[in-house]
């Protein structure tokens, strides 16, 4: 935009006489002031720097437009997004559940919305029990003694209970099923590649699950630090290694349990009843949307035994000094603010926000309407799954039991298939031979509460129109 | 809190009472005195090998840690269990009660490279 | 000032047990789908009703002090008002309900804001190209570095170059994102003017120099006015220079880091950009780099599949977008997914409230107001680097506390019973009794006024009244705490059976 005008200038210095700053409250004669306090005669002085790193414009940043012109130009991006109004069966680590308003209402007060890290816990009271409360959430669900308040997502969950792991044991190698989440598991590597940490992989088996075949002979010489399974997997498998978990502790190497789809904690046996030493996951599915992918929230929680090694923040109860209870930020001697090069790990923000979400979430729904909410989950898929498997040329690809997706088998590439369904605007699913090449006739399909039979019907109607022609075109 | 006598000193606020082969290390007043309300200590394994001045392991108080670098070298032989449940001896008696670990000691010479009573409370008055 | 506080037992504590909220239909039993022992036998989590619900939750947010309660002067954080036209768009169905494996061609417009932010970033700060990926300051620190492996990898330089060097006065992050790379960190005495000086410069790099990781301004609110000769003696060394974004909020459109040599750097869209901290995070740490180093940017970067023009802002009209998964020499993926998108939705809306004079404006007001609270308290306590800051400005109660016992925390302390949140305090390390302030430029003068008046006061109870200042806060919900007590005996999460826990191992 222009420069200001002679006129502007008078009233908004530096400023166009078009666009006034919103945010910035200060009038000419205030600024005036307070330069003369300062000392300086303009504000240029004060921002002056040497000519030899003086902006060298010109600078394209996109211009400024009034609010409600802001408005005007987001309704339009956002009708070029269309994809959220499609008839939707994608999961494959972020699901689609049905948030009550009550959580919106809640967690956009400005009290949460625009507070900082609790480091003042005196005024942050109450942020601090929220993550407490979300902190015992998750022990709960997940079986375990201990979690933290919260880190970035799912992925990095796992990259840092993996550090975890190698710190516990000082082995630095892990042993990963390949029916892990194939993000997850290309975001350990990534920062594996910066520890210089080896990891191996274990295949997946004809059902779907680990091939836990010969599992002890690869333990037996304890390089390992963790293995590392996911249940429900990727392909949507429960898949524990419950019965070999006690010969896998007896070599010293810990189990570590990932868990994309929280709202299968409500279900399924929690990890720390199938052997887990650390659980991992993606906290999502609790009331926090989607959003193309984040911020989501993810967990970490774990025995005593490993307490001290858990990264990232977390609160204690204690007392003030009148005795009354009182919620803390607690043993920061771990965190990169204080231990800093030796930190158990350098992440300084948890996901207080999204956790707080998913603490209100969990709160609403109780007990009884994350059952009712996993039942439908189940029930939903069951459907899909049967009247899927109905459509000539389609089969069920991997036969043990699913929570909320499963992958079937389609005639020709899954890609085209799905390319077909977009026709329809239906997303049928997840092409797996994007990360599988062998399964790349495959497609991962996703059912949950909201999933309604028509929506199923009018998948199974074009799954049936694209199967015809994948099978003329044969 | 005065010091014992007996003790000899390291740079980094460890003392250390060597008696025939066996010495003792803690950490001293001053050390826990720095540090306020100790709330956690992490200490070597017993059997583990130490080398003179390796950092060996930590103390942790509310808002800050400390490496703990031991003065001597040589085997751990025991290490101060009461520590676990009740840090707070730490600071209470630095030089009796709350004293870190045992060594085997492995080359009295290097008590020469450590400090008399006299040079260590040179350094202190010097790190006020 | 005082303010009606609720008793708030825990969620868990207060539960209608078998009142359920019909969020969702009756559904039937788990046992219609699951084998038993594949299910759990109990999910000890209380039923509420909504009303209880609410109250919890309405209640614990009155305890909390936040941004539109009142001044939150906390140097390095950049708490500056979060416009709420950013929560409206980021809240817009399309974006809110869009699943990250949409296919490209339905997400054009999510792709879009990604493509529009991420060319306004790279020119505002003069860098080639910013990744979207990292989800927060610390994490966009470890990508820069795993970016900076990765090139010295390929040019066969990495068994060599080992160390990153970093001045004293650096961000706790800094050495331990580089101990998660490998690195042997090297700390930079500061001189005696608050800045890393050439000739320690130049005595710390070398041959196994891989990277030096500074701010600018430093976190002393100083500018470091010999950055030009530091970068190109790290550069003449082999080494890469990388900027914390920390400060970013004082140098927009007087400077820009590439300008200074830069090679990498990262920003934080929850200080510079107004994304709200939410208590803590989400945050948005977008990564920049330099020409040379775009190859290793981790996937997936968004493209544009028409060409722009070489000068001049071009908007997302008429153009697609795609995500790029296929680059080679990638350091991999930092995350699940491709972005936080709805920190990206709440950054664009702020450029586009700002523009670029307006984000000029914003650095030089966020500048006046440092200035401005320094000149008008530095009479009462010792300002160590007695020149015009930056955005923000270090103080020190050493002296304070050698007169009176008052030390930097008590003066916080003292602040909240004002209604202020308190600076940020004994940081940077190298000043002693540190106060470190921050107003930012959506304060008006007023508050300014009202926060220098109460700190004076301040200043003068320690002096003749320290035993009241020592005793604060009084007026808040809780008194001090025991923080000795939460690390001793680790209370971490409620137990059903009641007992307090974890116990220790």
């Amino acid at each position: 935009m222009d420069s200001t005008s002679a006129a502007g200038a008078a009233d908004r210095p530096n400023v166009s006489a078009e666009l006034p700053t919103i945010y910035t409250p200060h009038t000419p004669s205030e600024i005036a002031a307070m330069l003369a306090v300062v000392g300086v005669d303009s504000l240029d002085d004060l921002v002056a720097v040497p000519d030899a790193v003086a902006l060298r414009g010109p600078v394209s940043v996109a211009p400024a437009r009034a609010e409600s012109e802001i408005a005007a130009t987001f309704a339009g991006l956002a009708a070029r997004a269309p994809g959220s109004a499609y008839t939707s069966f994608l999961g494959a680590g972020t699901y689609r559940h049905y948030t009550p308003p009550v959580v919106a209402a809640l967690a956009m007060r400005g009290e949460f919305l625009t507070a900082y890290t609790p480091y003042q816990a005196e005024v942050s009271q109450g942020y601090l029990q929220a993550i407490y409360e979300w902190q015992t959430y998750i022990s709960l669900l997940t079986g375990l003694d201990v979690a933290n308040a919260s880190v970035y997502d799912g992925a990095t969950a796992l990259a840092e209970g993996a550090i975890m792991a190698v710190n516990a044991t000082g082995r630095k190698a892990l042993l990963v099923s390949a029916a892990v989440h194939p993000n997850y598991r290309s975001v350990l590597r990534t920062y594996a590649e910066g520890l210089d940490l080896v990891i191996d992989e274990l295949n997946y088996a004809a059902d779907g699950t680990t091939d836990l075949e010969g599992l002890e002979g690869r333990l037996a010489d304890k390089r390992y630090a963790a293995v590392i399974v996911q249940s429900p997997n990727f392909f949507g498998a429960v898949d524990t290694p419950a019965s070999r978990t006690a010969a896998i502790k007896a070599t010293g190497t810990l189990v570590i349990g990932v868990v994309a789809e929280a709202l299968s904690l409500a279900a399924l046996t929690p990890p720390a009843r199938w052997g887990a030493d650390i659980a991992v996951g993606e906290g999502q599915s609790f009331g926090v949307a989607m959003a193309y992918g984040g911020p989501h929230v993810g967990f970490i929680a774990t025995t005593t035994e490993h307490l001290r090694r858990i990264p990232g923040r977390l609160v204690g109860r204690t007392v003030d000094k009148a005795g009354a209870p009182a919620y803390t930020l607690t043993l920061q001697a771990r965190e990169q603010h204080i231990r800093r090069e030796k930190a158990t790990s350098n992440i300084c923000t948890n996901q207080a926000h999204c956790a707080l979400c998913a603490t209100i979430y969990l709160a609403a729904m109780g007990q009884t309407g994350l059952r009712d909410c996993a039942a439908h989950n189940l029930a939903r898929a069951r459907e899909l799954q049967t009247k899927v498997s109905a459509v000539g040329g389609v089969r069920l690809r991997f036969c043990a039991p699913t929570f909320n997706e499963f992958v079937v088998q389609v005639p020709g590439r899954a890609s085209d298939v799905l390319t077909g369904l977009q026709r329809r605007r239906v997303l049928g699913g997840l092409d797996l031979g994007r990360f599988y090449p062998e399964l790349a006739d495959c497609i991962l399909m996703t059912a949950t509460e909201l999933t309604t039979s028509d929506e199923i019907d009018l998948l199974v109607f074009a799954l049936s129109e694209q199967v015809a022609r994948a099978t003329a075109r044969v | 809190m005065s010091q014992p006598a007996g003790l000899l000193y390291s740079k980094e606020h460890e003392w250390v009472k060597v008696e025939g082969d066996t010495a003792t290390v803690g950490i001293t007043d001053y050390a826990q005195h720095s540090l306020g309300d100790i709330v956690y200590v992490e200490l070597p394994r017993v059997g583990a090998a130490l080398q003179q001045f390796g950092n060996i392991g930590v103390v942790e108080s509310v808002k800050a840690v400390s490496d703990i670098y031991t003065p001597i070298g040589g085997e751990v032989v025991e290490v101060n269990a009461a520590l676990e449940n009740d840090p707070a001896l730490l600071n209470r008696e630095p030089f009796g009660a709350g004293w870190l670990f045992k060594l085997k000691v492995t080359d009295q010479a290097e008590t020469g490279n450590l400090l008399s009573p006299e040079s260590y409370d040179e350094l202190t008055l010097a790190e006020e | 000032m005082r303010q009606l506080a609720f008793d708030t037992p825990l969620i868990f504590e207060s539960g209608h047990p078998g009142r359920a909220n019909r969020y969702l239909p009756a559904g039937p039993p788990l046992t219609d789908f699951l084998a038993p022992e594949l299910l759990r036998d109990e999910l000890p989590l209380p039923d509420n009703t909504e009303l209880d619900v609410n109250r919890h939750f309405t209640r614990l947010s009155q305890k909390t002090f936040a941004i539109d309660l009142g001044f939150y002067p906390l140097g390095s954080c950049t708490m500056k008002y979060n416009p709420r036209i950013n929560d409206a768009m980021a809240n817009l169905p399309a974006f809110r309900d869009l699943h990250p494996f949409t296919p490209d061609e339905l997400a054009q417009g999510a792709l879009a804001v990604m493509w529009e932010l991420e060319r306004s970033l790279a020119s505002l700060f003069g860098m080639a190209a910013f990744s979207l990926n990292p989800a927060a300051g610390a994490h966009a620190e470890l990508t820069a570095l795993l970016i900076a492996k990765a090139y010295f990898t390929k040019i066969g330089a990495a068994a060599t170059r080992r160390t990153v060097i970093v001045p004293d006065t650096a961000h706790g992050t800094n050495p331990a994102s580089a101990a998660m790379v490998g690195y042997r960190v090297v700390s930079l005495k500061s001189d005696a003017r608050g800045r890393v000086s050439v000739d320690e410069i130049k005595a710390a790099i070398g041959s196994d120099t891989a990277v030096c990781m500074m701010t600018n301004p430093n976190t002393l609110g100083l500018f470091e006015d010999h950055i030009k000769e530091i970068t190109d003696a790290v550069h003449a060394a082999g080494g890469l220079m990388y900027y914390d974004g920390a400060n970013a909020n004082a140098l927009m459109g007087n400077s820009r880091p590439g300008d200074m040599g830069f090679d990498l750097m990262h920003l934080n869209l929850h200080k510079t950009f107004s994304i709200p901290h939410g208590g803590g995070g989400a945050g948005a740490g977008p990564v920049g780099v330099a020409k040379h180093l775009v190859p290793f940017l981790p996937v997936p970067l968004v493209t544009c599949n028409e060409s722009t023009g070489a000068g001049g802002w071009e908007s997302s009209d008429g153009k697609t977008f795609g995500l790029d998964f296929e680059r080679p020499d990638a350091i991999g993926s930092m995350r699940s997914f491709w972005s936080n998108f709805a920190h990206m939705v709440r950054a664009l809306a702020y450029v586009y409230a700002n523009g670029f004079e307006g984000l000029t404006l914003v650095s030089k007001l966020a500048v006046l107001n440092a200035n401005y609270i320094r000149a008008s308290i530095k009479d009462v306590i010792d300002s160590p680097y007695d020149e015009n800051c930056r955005h923000e400005f270090v103080v020190s109660a050493q002296q304070l506390k050698r007169e009176t016992g008052v030390r930097a925390l008590d003066i916080g302390k003292a602040l909240l019973d004002r209604g202020y949140h308190a600076p940020t305090v004994y940081f940077p390390l190298l000043v002693p009794e540190c106060l470190m302030i921050e107003p930012t430029e959506t304060e008006s003068k007023a508050t300014l006024d009202a926060f220098i008046a109460d700190f004076r006061a301040i200043v003068a109870t320690a002096k003749s009244d320290p035993g009241a200042i020592l005793d604060a806060p009084v007026n808040t919900v809780v008194r001090r705490i025991d923080e000795t007590r939460a690390a001793r005996q680790p209370d971490l999460r409620w137990h059903p059976n009641g007992a307090a826990g974890p116990a220790r191992a």
